[in-house]
């Protein structure tokens, strides 16, 4: 038998847990009468021995912190879901809360009749109050459910309630009042429909839920 | 985790559940940072090796075909990550054998040493050192392969998939590496 080539190969074959009842036999025939195949035998045997040392270590504490700041992020209707199915008893409370809410902004909204505090000096075209320029409204003004032009002066505080303050655009593009307000000037329909379109967007998401259920 | 868990945990990634990779990057930590480390040899690369990883396997994760174990994938995906920054090394980086330590970093050098260690220990120690050298002295290839193997104890028909090459190929590099490890390691 040639050392090199097949007793060599053997061992390897051996090792490798792939050695056949015939092979292992010529192998050892042949290793009862060859020293060097017994040294390069041995020597295979304690490297191998020596490679399996078991060490462990472990990643740095904040690894798994690390790898997640790095993700791209993930998309938005996901966080909800997640939240909604971690969350069963919360979600149905919420769902509760939301139908309840919705039930009774869309009855705050179909009162949407144009109400104004005031008429005096007032120009009322449908639902757009104009205070007329060279006007002077004294007091507070409120204007619900309507658009308002100030081209005059209005002597007190304005309060927007579900309504638009139209103001002209000059030729420039910019916004130019043309009129004064010598007091605050509330807009109270920009919290309005941020609530709204907030409770719309969570409907929305609640629905997508459970289509993907 | 079992890999029956780990099997659901990736389906609800898939679904874009990024909670769900919490747990899997949690579950695998060690053992890819270990595997990285042991390629590259400096903690702090095998720390950056390893997070790269996990972010491509994230990334990808819709190329990995749920039939297959996904603990291989991930070794696939870190060794590739790993075996390419070895590549854009100085090609005799990994051929000498004083250079991938020198900075002391290695975990062996990382041990405590306020309690002085018995001399038997130190001695193991210093074998440890020495057969770690003699695998970083190996080609990325060849190393590769001897790690998979021995220190993390994974079967030949595993490094293959892990490797995308055929076992018997698998099996001529191991026998290669065996007979080069053995010529270096017979004096100790
Ligand atoms: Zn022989």
């Amino acid at each position: 038998m040639d050392c090199k080539e097949e007793a060599v190969d053997l061992m390897h074959t051996y090792l490798d847990g792939d050695i056949t009842k015939e092979e292992e036999d010529t192998l050892r025939k042949h290793l009862e009468h060859c020293e060097d195949c017994q040294k390069h035998f041995h020597e295979l045997n304690r490297t191998v021995t020596l490679l399996q040392t078991k060490d462990e270590m472990k990643a740095p504490k904040d690894f798994t912190k690390q790898v997640l700041q790095q993700l791209p992020a993930e998309k938005k209707h996901m966080k909800y879901t997640r939240w909604l199915r971690s969350h069963p008893i919360l979600t149905a409370a919420a769902v509760f809360v939301l139908f309840f809410m919705g039930s009774l902004v869309s009855a705050w909204s179909e009162e949407n009749k144009l109400v104004v505090s005031k008429e005096e000096h007032l120009i009322i075209e449908g639902d757009t109050v104009i205070v007329p320029e060279g006007e002077t409204v004294s007091g507070d003004l409120v204007v619900k459910n309507g658009k308002l032009i100030i081209d005059g002066i209005v002597d007190g505080n304005v309060t927007l309630i579900n309504s638009m303050l139209v103001e002209d655009i000059d030729e420039t593009g910019l916004l130019a009042s043309a009129g004064e307000v010598n007091g605050e000037l509330k807009n109270v329909d920009q919290m309005f429909e941020w609530v709204w379109y907030n409770i719309k967007q969570t409907f929305h998401d609640v629905f997508s839920f459970k289509t993907i259920q | 985790m079992d890999m029956l868990m780990i099997q659901e945990k990736i389906n609800q990634v898939k679904k874009g559940d990024q909670s769900a990779y919490e747990d899997v990057v949690n579950h695998f930590q060690h053992r890819i940072y270990h595997h990285c480390y042991r390629m590259i040899g400096n903690v702090h690369e095998a720390e950056e090796l390893a997070q790269e990883a996990f972010i491509r396997a994230y990334v990808n994760i819709h190329s990995f075909d749920n039939n297959r174990k996904f603990s291989t994938w991930l070794y696939r995906i870190a060794t590739n990550v790993t075996i390419d920054r070895l590549r854009k090394k100085k090609p005799d980086f990994y051929l000498d054998a004083e250079i991938p330590h020198a900075d002391g970093l290695d975990m062996y050098t990382q041990l405590p040493n306020d309690d002085r260690l018995p001399d038997e220990e130190v001695e193991g120690l210093e074998l440890k050192r020495y057969i770690y050298q003699e695998i970083s002295n190996l080609s990325p290839i060849y190393r590769t392969i001897i790690i998979l193997r021995y220190l993390e104890e994974f079967s030949l028909k595993e490094i293959s998939e892990i490797l995308d090459i055929p076992l018997g190929t698998v099996k001529t590099r191991i026998h290669r590496a065996r007979e080069t490890l053995r010529k270096k390691l017979r004096n100790v």
